[in-house]
Formats: structure tokens, sequence, C-alpha cells
């Protein structure tokens, strides 16, 4: 990151005191777990040193989700354990009547996400997974992409995997993927005509006003957004990005934001799964 | 584009991206060795209405990016461009004004600044700004007259 701010400038303006990397050294803790927030990537990584989005957050976005009791974002994994146990559709079935206990065959799911869907014949996130299986197992009519019933099954979901490192794949059938999302990632867009790079590769750690930039990583979704007061999908998070450099987003569960997330979430390898993270 | 451009002036009289009588449009423009010789408007820039501008967050946003203590009492300047403190001992107007038009033209074209009097060469434009430049011609004149008044020597 850019380091020729001179300090003095900012000490005699006066500035609000950006938190800056001093909580690199904060460790985030959770139910007694404590989750990977950095990690040492090498080469083959652009970035060098992985971050967690949670290490530019202030103290006090941090500390609600060191605890479950305030993490607003668990009111949503309640409901996704609700929707879970909850019979639905054509074959009256829920999904526990079929996958059992969520803790035992959802774990690990989050950190390989998105993943190539054999009989579909592509990529798929988690979100085209529930969707595949409700259809097809439960038969009952997909959720929305940003429905509260899909934002609190991606977060019970996510939650089965919490600690657990990022671990995509890009090989096989997902390279040609892997690649796409790279090029949308350093692709300029909108009339500010900034990349995804331009922020998060080129300044995390800056402040840009009011925000502290991070290196955009997605570990922590769905995450709930103070300045939403709600949960978000990452593909939400992708769109919101996009239109604050006056662009037009792609459409969520697009293509373009599935090869995204794949790039996005090969970044992130090696860092902790922390669903459901909050951000401000 | 161009129809845009038009409907851009009927509603909202303010915003860039069109010629009035006197105005180069943005794609008239030329930047010659990082410069542009003369007004954009044909018109001196006022640089109290510059200042502004440049705070605007929905126009320059220029604190999003650059640290300047003449605006101290905004409270947010961002750390992702140099500070601009003394910016016009190290610039020419003839310069300040092609950087701001088309820092991509004008400084290099890696630069993160984006350019705010330019409207081809863009991808993904939301409709709502499709063909129209973030500051109008007289506020880059506005904006290059403040900035003249950053001095530090
Ligand atoms: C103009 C700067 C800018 C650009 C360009 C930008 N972002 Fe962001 N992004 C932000 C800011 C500011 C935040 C909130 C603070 C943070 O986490 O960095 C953010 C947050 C995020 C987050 C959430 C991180 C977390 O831990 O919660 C993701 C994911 C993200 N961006 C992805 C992207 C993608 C993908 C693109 C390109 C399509 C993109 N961003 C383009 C400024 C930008
Ligand atoms: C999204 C970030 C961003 C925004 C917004 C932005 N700039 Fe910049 N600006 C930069 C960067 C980065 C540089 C340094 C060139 C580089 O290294 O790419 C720069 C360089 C400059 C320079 C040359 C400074 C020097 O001393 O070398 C001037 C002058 C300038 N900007 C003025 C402005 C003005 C005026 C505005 C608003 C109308 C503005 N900038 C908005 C990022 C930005």
């Amino acid at each position: 990151m850019k380091k020729w701010i001179a300090l003095g400038v900012m000490a005699s303006i006066g500035m609000a005191a950006s938190v800056g990397l001093a909580d690199e050294s904060a460790t985030l803790t959770v139910e007694g777990q404590t989750i990977k927030t950095k990690h040492e990537a090498g080469d083959e990584n652009p970035l060098g040193t992985v971050y967690s989005g949670w290490t530019f957050r202030s103290t006090e976005t941090q500390v609600l989700q060191m605890d479950d009791f305030e993490n607003p974002g668990f009111v949503m994994v309640e409901y996704g354990q609700e929707l879970w146990e909850t019979a639905e559709g054509s074959s009256g079935k829920s999904c526990a009547s079929c996958h059992g206990d969520a803790s035992e065959s959802m774990k690990g799911l989050r950190a390989v996400m998105p993943k190539w869907h054999e009989e579909k014949d592509t990529l798929m996130t988690l979100e085209d997974h529930i969707n595949w299986s409700r259809q097809e197992h439960q038969g009952a009519e997909p959720w929305k992409w940003e429905s509260q019933e899909m934002l609190a099954m991606t977060a019970f979901i996510g939650l089965q995997s919490r600690g657990m490192p990022m671990n995509v794949s890009i090989d096989g059938k997902n390279a040609e993927w892997f690649e796409k999302g790279k090029d949308l990632y350093y692709t300029r867009v909108g009339q500010l005509d900034l990349a995804c790079a331009n922020c998060h590769e080129d300044n995390y750690g800056n402040m840009i006003r009011a925000d502290h930039l991070s290196q955009g990583m997605i570990n922590g979704f769905p995450v709930y957004r103070l300045k939403w007061s709600g949960m978000g999908s990452i593909h939400r998070r992708f769109s919101g990005c996009m239109k604050q450099v006056r662009g037009t987003p792609y459409k969520r569960g697009s293509d373009e934001f599935t090869a995204l997330e794949l790039y996005l979430a090969w970044r992130g390898n090696g860092l902790g799964v922390e669903t459901p993270s909050v951000r401000n | 584009m161009i129809r845009y451009a038009a409907l851009a002036v009927v509603s909202l009289g303010l915003l860039g991206g069109a010629a009035t009588a006197g105005t180069l449009a943005p794609d008239a423009v030329k930047i010659e060795d990082g410069k542009i010789a003369a007004s954009l408007t044909g018109k001196p820039g006022d640089p109290v209405e510059g200042r502004k501008w440049f705070a605007d967050r929905k126009l320059g946003n220029c604190l999003a990016c650059h640290q300047n203590a003449d605006l101290s009492e905004q409270q947010f300047h961002g750390e992702v461009g140099p500070t601009l403190d003394g910016v016009a001992d190290r610039w020419t107007p003839e310069e300040l004004r092609a950087i701001v038009v088309n820092s991509k033209a004008a400084l290099y074209e890696g630069t993160i600044m984006p350019a705010f009097y330019r409207t081809s060469g863009l991808n993904r434009v939301a409709d709502n700004f499709a063909g129209k430049t973030i500051l109008s011609a007289q506020q880059v004149e506005d904006v290059v007259a403040y900035l003249m008044t950053l001095k530090e020597e």
C-alpha cells in the first residue's frame, strides 16, 4: 500500500485518526475459537499477505463479531436453522430430512464455494446450490437471491464452516472462470473509471474519505452490515462497489459475478471463514 | 451519448457534458505536453466556487483521495492520492487544468485519479451518468482557480 503520505500532514490537519494497520495485531476470537485473519499467501497471490476485512474495521465493529449474542447476524442464523427444519415443497421434506445435522453435513462447504456442479456442468455459488437442491430434491420454489430466506440459509450453512480456512479450487473447469473473474477484477468501470484492484489491491489500508479500505475479501459473507441494518450477499456488495464508481453492476447470480466471486474467494484462500461477519 | 448529453442540459442544467456557446465539449479538449493552454469556457474560474466543488461529495469529491489542509473543517480526508497542500507551487494552471480534465492523459495512463471532464473511453457507465462529465467545464475552471490558491512558498 502507498505510504507516501507524510504523517506530519495528517497530524497537522487533525484528521479523524484512521485505525490503520494498528489492528493488524488484534486477534479474532469467537466462542473460544481463534479465526485466522492474516495469511502469508506467498508469491502466487498478488497480495502476498492476505488480511480479512475484519482487520480494517473499528474496534467497536470488531467486538460485535466476537460475541455471538452481540452479533446482529445471529438473528438470521436462527431463522436459517428454523428453515433448515421446516418441511416444504412437493416432497414434504425439510433440508434436515435429507441432510440431517447441518454441523456435520454442511461443514466445510462455505470454504470451497463457489464450486463446480457436475450435474449442471457449471460453476455454482452457495446460493445456486441451495436453490438447485430446493427445486431438485425438495420440490420447492427457488428463493430470490437477496431474500431473507436465502440470506438466512447461507448464513446458517456458512456458520458450519466458521474458522475453517478458505480453500477454493481454481483447477480443471474452474480455471476458465477464474481467468474471467480476474479480468473483471482489473477492469475499470463507471464514470469514475476504477477497477476493484485500484481500491482493494493498490490502496488497502488507506482511507478513502471516511472509509478504511480493506482488501475486499469475502470470507465473512453473508455479512451483517450496520449501514444496511441487515444482511447482504457477496453479490450485493459487488453491486454496491460498482454503483459507487457510477457503473452499471452485473446482476446478482450472473456469470460475471460468479466468476468474480471465485476469483475473490481464491485471493482469500487461507483466511478463516467468519460467517456471519459484522461490518460497518 | 449525444442524446443523453442533450437531456442533461434540459433537465439538470448544472451537470456538465454538453457544450454551450464558447465552451469546449469534452472530446474537443486537447492535452498537449500535459497542459491545456486556455480556459475551457473562455472565462476565468472562481476560486470560492471551486473550493465548494472540490469538497462536494457529488461533484469533485477530491477529499475522497486527497488531503488538503485548507479544508481542515471537513472531517475526512482520503489517503489515496498525494496531499494537495502547496500544489500551486508545483504545477502551472495549464497543467492543473489538464490533470483535472483527464489525469490519464496529463499524468500517466494507469493513474487511479478519475477524469473529471471526459465522456468517452469509459466502460459500463451507469445510465444516469452516461454521456455526462463529473464536473462541468466551468466547474473545472473554478477548481483550477481554487487549486492555484494552495500555496506554501
Ligand atoms: C472506489 C473504491 C472501491 C472500488 C473501485 C471497489 N470497492 Fe469494494 N469496497 C470499497 C469500500 C470503501 C468498502 C468498505 C470498506 C472495505 O471493506 O474496504 C468496500 C468493501 C468491499 C467488500 C467487503 C469486504 C468485507 O470484508 O466486508 C468486498 C467483498 C468488495 N468491496 C469487493 C469489491 C469488488 C469485487 C470490486 C469491483 C467490482 C470493488 N470492491 C470495487 C471501495 C471500493
Ligand atoms: C479516486 C482517487 C482520486 C480522486 C477522487 C481525485 N484524485 Fe487527484 N490524484 C489521485 C492520485 C492517486 C494522484 C497521484 C497520481 C498517481 O500516482 O496516480 C493524484 C494527483 C493529483 C494531482 C497532482 C498532485 C501532485 O502534487 O502531484 C492534482 C493536482 C490532483 N490530483 C487534483 C485533484 C482534484 C482537484 C480532484 C477533484 C476534482 C482530485 N484530484 C480527485 C487520486 C484522486
